[in-house]
Order: C-alpha cells, then sequence, then structure tokens
C-alpha cells in the first residue's frame, strides 16, 4: 500500500550526523593524505551529498517504486516496446556470484563458463536471425544501429565504394535516423503507401550509387509485416546497397521467418524486449547484432570464438570497425537472453511468437469496433489504432485515453508513434498475458471512449499526480534540487 | 510452455473472436516462400531445474573475484557492495517498468532518476547531470560528440595515451566517419604534460578529453591542462573515476566543462564488463546538447510537485535524424544503483570508502617495490592504481600468482608495447592486509 506521507527528496531528509554505512578501519600503516597526494588536488570537504541512516534510504527507495506502474503489477501495452514478463530464474541465475563476481579482465581461464555462454548466445542468435556472424558488444538496441551502420560503412570503404546514404521509411523508429547521423550518414525519408506498406516506386525512385543502406523495420511499426520484403531486399541489392533490419518486432516472427532469408543482411536484436530481460526502467538492455557472412570481419572487437574445447576472445580482427564500447557488452542482460532461450528452445519460440500475435489479434478484434483501426484487421505482434476521428468528434485525443486508462489500472499505450498515423494508440499485448486481461482491457478501453471530454482532459483523477505540466518544465528546466 | 497464461481452450475462444480457423492463418501475410519449414536449431528447452544445474555448472567454470583476491582495475572494480543496493534494485516495480514517458505513471523512477542527476552534479560539482549513458567508453565519446556541435569546431580532438585505451578505441570507431582528427598526446612520464599538450592545440581543436586518475592510477596536472585548453578555446572533457571524489578535488572546482564517469563503482557488480553506467555532467550552457534523457522538476495540473522527462526536444524519438544523439534505452537500473549507493554513503563514506583505497595501494606499492625486483614504472602520484615493472616475464608473474588465488594485475602489453614488461595494479577498500602481504610474497 502506497505512503502517501513519503513524498520528500532524498536532500530534504538530510540531517548532518547521520551514516548509512560503517565502513572497516584501515588495516594497514597510515599515512597524512597531504603526504600522498599534492595538497592542490585534495577537495576542501567531502562532496556535499545528503546525510541518510539506512533504514531512511531503504523507505525511501522502497515508496518511490510503488508510485511506478510495472509489468509484474499491471498490463503494460507499450507498443514497439515489448513488455512481457521478465522470468524470476532469469534473476536469480544471472544473480549467481559465478555469474557476476567476475572482472572484465580476469584471465581467460577463469572465465571459461561465462565465455561459453557467450559463443553459444551467437551461435543461437545466428541460428534465430539466419545470419552467421554475431556481436554481442553494442549496449542497446539504438547502439546496435549504430554499430551496424559503422559495420556497412566499414565495407564499403573497403571496396572502395563511396557509398554514405541510408534509406529510412517514414514509419521508422526515431532511433534509425539518429543512429545514420551518429554514424556520419546521410538519412533520405521513403514513403509510405496508404496501406501502410513501403513505397516501392518511392524507393525505386531513390536508389542510387550513393545508396549504403535501406533500414527496414519488419513486421513495421504499424504491426504489418511487409509482403513485398524478398522484392524490397532485391532490388536494394540490386542497386548495391544492404539491408539493415531494425529487429525491435522480433517477437512477432521468431521460427516463423528469418530476417537473413527475406534477404537482410544486417540487423539488431533487443533483448530486453525479444527475450525477456527486464527494461529496468530504461534500462539495461543490450543489441547484439548479426551480420551476413561478407560482413562479418568488420565486426566490432573482441568476439568469442572457440578452439578445441577452450573459448577466448578473439581481437585479432584487422578489418574491424574497432570497439563500440568499453569492455565485452552489457553481460548481465546476455546472461538473462541466454537463459531466456534456452528455457523455450526452438519450438517455444516460435509459440512465444505465435502467441503474441494471437494476443494482438485478438486485442484488434475486439477494439477496431470502437477504435479505427487504419490499416487492416489484421496485424502481427501489435497494431495502431486511431483517435482521430474521437478528437474530431468529441475532442478526446490519443493523450487523453492514455491518461484515463491509468485510472483504470492499465499502463497506456504508445501514443503518437508511428508519425504517419494520426492521434496514434500503438498497442503491443505480448504473449504473457492472459484472455482476461486482455478482455478487460478491451472492455476499459471503450468505457473511456464513452466517456465526457471533461472527464477525460482532467484524467488520469486516481494516480498520485496528474497532468504535469510539461511546458513549463521544459521552459525553465529545474534539473536537480538545490537548497 | 512457459510464461504463456492462454490454455489451448483459451486459444481456440479467442480464434473464434478473430474469425479465423488457426493461428498459422494470422500469418497470412509472410509469403510461404520466406516461411521456416523447420524448427529453429536450438538446443531443447529446459525446464527450471534443468536450467538451473546448467548455469550453476557454468558458473563453476568461473572463478568469481570472491574466491580469490581481486587486484584487477583499469575502469573496472571490486568495491564493496552494500545489501540495500540489492535490496532496492530487485524491487520488480523499478526493474519490470519501462522508461517514464507516462509520468503519472512513473513517479518512482522519475523522482529516483531526479535524485540520482542531483547527486551526480553534488559528486562532480557540474551544474546538470543526465539520467544515464551505456558505460565510462561510450560517455566519453559522447561527450567528444556533443563538444563539436557545441563549439562549432569539428577539424581537431585532442586526447592523451593515459586515458583508457578502451575509451580511446571507442572514441576512434565514433569518429571514424567523421571530418575529424583525433590526436593522441603521448605521456611517458605517465601523465599529461602541459607543453606538449598546448602544442597539440588548434584553433580548430574542439576538446581535450584526459582522464583523473588517469587509467595508469597517477593523477593529472588538471588546473593547468584546465588553463591550456580554455585558452585554446577548447571544452575540457574529463573522465574521472567517482570513487576518487571521496577525496580529489571535484571537476566543476577546476574548470572542467564536462565530465564523464564509469559508475560500476558506485554499487554495481563487476559482471564481465557490464551492464555499467555512462555518467555525464556539464555546465549549464551546454545542457541543450546533452545526449541521453534528462527529468526535471515540475507541477501537475493541481500544482503538485512533480517529475517529468524534459526537454526531449533534443531526443531521436522528436528531432531523428538532427537529435544530439540516438540514445534511447540508457542504463536505468543501474542509475538507480548508484543513487541508492551515494545516498547511502553520504559525504562521509564517500571519503571512508575513498581513504582506504589510497592507503591501501600506497602501502602496496610500497612493500612490492621494497624488495628491488619490481619498480614504479611512473613517478607520480597516484589514488587507487599504479604501473609496477617487473623482471622477467609477466604473464608467468601473472600465472604464478593466479595459482595462488590472486588475480595480481592488469598486463599492459596489449595497449602499450612500451609497458611489455609492466602490470596496472588496483587496491579497493576491500582489499585486505593479509591480501597485499600475499600479492607481495607472490610477485617479489
Amino acid at each position: 500500500m502506497r505512503n502517501t506521507q513519503a513524498t520528500k527528496l532524498l536532500f530534504e531528509q538530510s540531517k548532518p550526523g547521520c551514516r548509512g554505512v560503517r565502513l572497516p578501519e584501515c588495516d594497514v600503516p597510515e599515512r597524512p593524505i597531504d603526504e600522498l597526494l599534492p595538497s592542490g588536488a585534495i577537495a576542501e570537504a567531502p562532496p556535499p551529498l545528503p546525510e541518510l541512516s539506512e533504514p531512511d534510504v531503504v523507505r525511501h527507495f522502497v515508496n518511490l517504486s510503488t508510485l511506478n506502474m510495472s509489468v509484474d503489477t499491471h498490463f503494460y501495452p507499450l507498443g514497439s516496446c515489448t513488455m512481457k514478463y521478465n522470468p524470476k530464474r532469469n534473476e536469480r541465475l544471472s544473480s549467481l556470484p559465478g555469474m557476476v563476481d567476475l572482472h572484465p579482465y580476469q584471465p581467460q581461464q577463469t572465465v571459461q563458463g561465462t565465455l561459453e555462454l557467450l559463443w553459444r548466445s551467437q551461435e543461437m542468435l545466428a541460428e534465430i536471425a539466419g545470419l552467421p556472424a554475431v556481436s554481442l558488444q553494442p549496449a542497446a538496441g539504438a547502439h546496435g544501429e549504430m554499430t551496424a551502420l559503422l559495420v556497412a560503412a566499414a565495407y564499403f570503404r573497403d571496396r572502395g565504394e563511396k557509398r554514405s546514404v541510408v534509406l529510412i521509411p517514414d514509419g521508422a523508429h526515431g532511433t534509425n535516423p539518429a543512429s545514420a547521423t551518429m554514424a556520419g550518414m546521410k538519412t533520405v525519408p521513403v514513403r509510405s503507401t496508404n496501406d501502410g506498406y513501403v513505397d516501392l516506386d518511392d524507393l525505386a525512385a531513390k536508389l542510387n550509387d550513393r545508396t549504403a543502406v535501406l533500414m527496414i523495420t519488419n513486421p513495421n511499426t504499424l504491426g504489418i509485416f511487409e509482403e513485398k520484403i524478398a522484392e524490397i531486399t532485391q532490388i536494394v541489392h540490386a542497386a548495391g546497397g544492404l539491408v539493415y533490419l531494425d529487429g525491435a518486432n522480433m517477437n512477432a516472427i521468431m521460427g516463423v521467418t528469418r530476417p537473413g532469408d527475406f534477404g537482410a543482411d544486417l540487423m539488431h536484436y533487443n533483448p530486453h524486449k525479444t527475450f525477456g530481460s527486464p527494461h529496468g526502467g530504461g534500462g539495461p538492455g543490450a543489441g547484439p547484432i548479426a551480420v551476413a557472412e561478407h560482413l562479418a570481419p568488420f565486426l566490432p572487437t573482441p568476439i568469442v570464438v572457440k578452439d578445441g574445447d577452450c573459448y577466448r576472445l578473439d581481437y585479432d580482427r584487422p578489418n574491424s570497425i574497432g570497439r563500440v564500447r568499453s569492455f565485452f557488452g552489457t553481460v548481465g542482460v546476455l546472461v538473462r537472453m541466454y537463459c531466456y532461450i534456452l528455457t523455450h528452445g526452438g519450438d517455444g519460440l516460435r509459440h512465444v511468437s505465435e502467441n503474441a500475435v494471437l494476443c494482438a489479434n485478438y486485442l484488434l478484434a475486439r477494439v477496431r469496433h470502437f477504435l479505427p483501426v487504419p490499416h487492416g484487421k489484421r496485424c502481427m505482434h501489435e497494431f495502431v489504432a486511431s483517435a482521430a476521428k474521437l478528437k474530431a468528434d468529441k475532442d478526446i485525443s490519443a493523450m487523453d485515453i492514455a491518461k484515463r486508462l491509468l485510472d483504470h489500472g492499465f499502463h497506456a499505450p504508445t501514443v503518437y508513434f508511428p508519425l504517419i498515423v494520426r492521434e496514434a494508440l500503438m498497442i503491443e499485448p505480448t504473449e504473457t498475458e492472459s484472455k482476461a486481461t486482455l478482455d478487460a482491457f478491451a472492455e476499459a478501453l471503450f468505457r473511456v471512449t464513452e466517456e465526457s471530454a471533461e472527464l477525460l482532459h482532467d484524467a488520469p483523477h486516481t494516480t498520485a499526480v496528474s497532468r504535469p505540466e510539461e511546458v513549463a518544465a521544459a521552459r525553465n528546466p529545474i534539473l536537480r534540487w538545490t537548497p | 510452455m512457459s510464461y504463456i497464461p492462454n490454455t489451448s481452450q483459451d486459444r481456440q475462444t479467442m480464434l473464434e473472436a478473430i474469425g479465423v480457423d488457426s493461428i498459422n492463418d494470422l500469418f497470412a501475410m509472410v509469403p510461404d516462400a520466406l516461411r521456416l519449414d523447420r524448427s529453429l536449431d536450438l538446443p531443447a528447452a529446459m525446464g527450471e531445474m534443468e536450467l538451473s544445474a546448467h548455469m550453476v555448472g557454468l558458473a563453476a567454470q568461473n572463478t568469481p573475484a570472491g574466491r580469490a583476491a581481486c587486484f584487477l582495475g583499469g575502469g573496472s572494480y571490486d568495491h564493496f557492495i552494500p545489501a540495500v543496493v540489492d535490496a532496492v534494485a530487485s524491487r520488480s516495480e523499478f526493474y519490470s517498468s519501462y522508461t517514464p514517458y507516462q509520468a503519472e505513471a512513473a513517479q518512482g523512477n522519475l523522482q529516483a532518476m531526479f535524485e540520482y542527476q542531483t547527486l551526480i552534479t553534488q559528486l562532480t560539482g557540474m551544474d546538470v547531470s543526465n539520467s544515464s549513458l551505456y558505460d565510462g567508453g561510450s560517455a566519453a565519446a559522447e561527450a567528444v560528440m556533443m563538444a563539436l556541435g557545441a563549439t562549432r569546431r569539428s577539424g581537431r580532438v585532442v586526447t592523451a595515451a593515459s586515458v583508457h585505451p578502451e575509451y580511446r578505441q571507442v572514441l576512434d570507431t565514433y569518429l571514424a566517419n567523421l571530418d575529424t582528427e583525433l590526436v593522441v598526446v603521448g605521456t611517458p612520464d605517465g601523465a599529461v604534460s602541459p607543453e606538449e599538450l598546448e602544442a597539440a592545440l588548434t584553433d580548430q581543436t574542439a576538446c581535450v578529453l584526459i582522464q583523473h586518475p588517469n587509467f595508469f592510477g597517477c593523477l593529472e596536472d588538471v588546473d593547468a591542462i584546465a588553463e591550456i585548453t580554455h585558452r585554446a578555446g577548447a571544452l575540457m572533457i574529463v573522465s574521472v573515476d567517482p570513487i576518487s571524489l571521496g577525496l580529489l578535488k571535484r571537476p566543476g572546482d577546476y574548470g572542467a566543462d564536462v565530465v564523464v564517469a564509469e559508475g560500476q563503482s558506485l554499487g554495481t557488480a563487476m559482471s564481465f564488463g557490464g551492464p555499467y553506467l555512462g555518467i555525464m555532467a556539464c555546465r549549464e550552457k551546454f545542457v541543450r546538447r546533452m545526449p541521453g534523457r534528462l527529468v526535471g522538476q515540475t507541477v501537475d495540473r493541481r500544482g503538485r510537485r512533480c517529475w517529468v522527462l524534459t526537454l526531449q526536444t533534443r531526443e531521436q524519438h522528436i528531432r531523428r535524424e538532427k537529435a544530439t544523439s540516438n540514445i534511447c534505452t540508457n542504463q536505468g537500473l543501474i542509475a538507480l544503483r548508484a543513487a541508492v549507493y551515494l545516498a547511502l554513503m553520504g559525504p562521509e563514506g564517500m571519503r571512508k570508502v575513498a581513504e582506504p583505497c589510497l592507503q591501501k595501494a600506497r602501502y602496496a606499492a610500497e612493500q612490492l617495490t621494497a624488495a628491488g625486483s619490481l619498480c614504479r614504472a611512473f613517478n607520480k602520484p597516484t589514488f587507487k592504481e599504479f604501473v609496477v615493472r617487473v623482471e622477467g616475464d609477466v604473464d608467468r608473474l601473472l600465472q604464478s600468482a593466479l595459482s595462488e588465488g590472486i588475480f595480481a594485475g592488469v598486463p599492459l602489453r596489449q595497449w602499450y608495447p612500451e609497458l611489455a614488461d609492466c602490470m596496472l595494479v588496483a587496491v579497493t577498500e576491500k582489499r585486505t592486509k593479509a591480501e597485499i602481504d600475499r600479492l607481495v610474497n607472490v610477485l617479489k
């Protein structure tokens, strides 16, 4: 139960002399600090952090946690984010001392268990992708996108080709164009047809000898599988370009079809979406990438290789783009991913995707009678409804619906994305929700659309706060507490 | 099958409501020619007991630092983690939530991130902190990208050989397709020479990236570096060890423009390299160029104080190709761990962690070099790490230490051929006198 008295900041609870830790006495002979360090380097006082006791700190943060909706407490149909159940066994097994208490520069003979796990993870991700070479290094999906684009750039440089344009369909995640810019490439948008597919004529018109990569999301952000994906990848290849698959939506197609089989040359995974690793309130994630054979030499360094019965990190990769982060990668997340894949096996992963698609279609079938879904009566793992008509008729926006759903005990869908649908509500239920939950959500959503605009404009009514002033926050940013 | 609550009866009912005969019909959009006509070739599914046994078996093939005495550093450290940090971070309302896009449903995360930002500004003496980046290496690269934009200079970036070699490799990768020259100032004496740094600066230099204490554990002359850097109109980016700030002057107090750090030391396990925490803080005037998420204070419609994601027009989901960075998922839960750690430590606790690091590292260095077979590679003041030069083969020495249950140090040959006979030794507050004496016995 929420403690409504616990609203102060850490800093407002600080009390001089209060201690949260007691450290052991130093057991080596001590010298005065100013003999060990130049006086100009030493701070006059320790950093002005708050002073709190251990019980203060625990009660404070536990009470904060009760102000969050989470997958463990609520249905969280945030489209594109794949908010599925986070298996508890994976939390336990990834926390074994033999898994977490490892320094990245330990001798490799002392981390053979972890190297084996990582090597097997590379192999498994290659199989699911249908692409033979994998790097586990990128720290998140967007980081994987950038890494893959750097791999593509290195490939073209190696071939002496000056290709630096990335084609991006207008429905793509914002990370796609941002990653292209980070990789030093130029972006050109590709239109979608009214049906939500990549416009092949527009794509063909924009392909030329400057085209490096087409970044495509499939299923796309409308939850639609690009039926002409083979034709799309074919014409990009014919123009000398590469095809990158944004793997954010892999939860729809595992074991059904593989990116490598439909012509993708590079892709990333989001283990924190597809493979059930927790989102952590915004990370940590991971962004492993899989690539075709001809791109393998350019993958980041190191990768794990198997020599006989031994596993080792291979740093001798002369064509590699180098590193995109320090150390090996977000290993803790990869361990959870590994546990997830082993729990399911090949048929189990297909079962996951089938059920994710079933749940989404069931919800779509229930919702589209009262809230238009502009792009068809079928979907893959998610669909995008539009509140445009409600907005016009009753002045009820997608945001109003999102806020009011919180009062009904449901997290809101993703709103106002993709940009190509007006008043978009992007709904992704995932396979770990029951029919009963989907029914309850559909009923709540229906009730919300029937409620008065006045009620909705002030929603939510039951949460600790309601409708924060976002414009004021941005105009006069207060980004830290001051006394 | 695991984690799927619907029964076959439920599925049947759902298919009927959709109006199809089978789940296969739902995949009609996927052309037959592209369908995988076999099962994925993966190991057979495991139940929880089998999986647990398998994972325990893999873990048994590792030697965790807890079963050895760990003197390894170089950006990842065996510091103590209070139980409170684990207890808070295992609240599933924190770990199973997502990025706080709906502020009303995420006030816990938002307030915790606002507190994290404040704690980092208190620790570093800077005006603003974002709410996390991936790790120390990518944070350094992001800081450089930010400086390129803020100064509108793209000709040159200057760093030093005493900056973590992997951070420099990351930076190299990030700059690969940009027209920016990366100049690395040599540090044969173990730290940046202000004169050589000055000679490397041009009027097109966007920034200087240094590390303090540096990769060799040595302190840099930060006051001189700040003066030279600013005289050239460039920004000073400093990568720090957050634990060192229990004792050392804060970067905000010697003129740093951007501070980055690897935050793993603040309550996160070493985990073979991740997940870690990229800390970034800067001066107020650069806030609109910062990468990553920022949480701001505001009021709600009834005037109650609350928190929201703010200045989002910097970010990829709004600005797309014009965003300050592509970062989306960051390190929320690891930032939470750092906030809990710092709140628990307080000013006194941070000093009480930093002091024994300094004292024990100094004791270890003295004892190791007393016998004469090892010597300090650099004659500079150090904090919790130092480089020793050995007689004979480094690897053989490390191997003999390993057989005594000691991870004695990180060999430097892979990054510094000129230091092929050297290793980097780190001593945290967790190392006891007895462990240090054992290390000395094995190495001398």
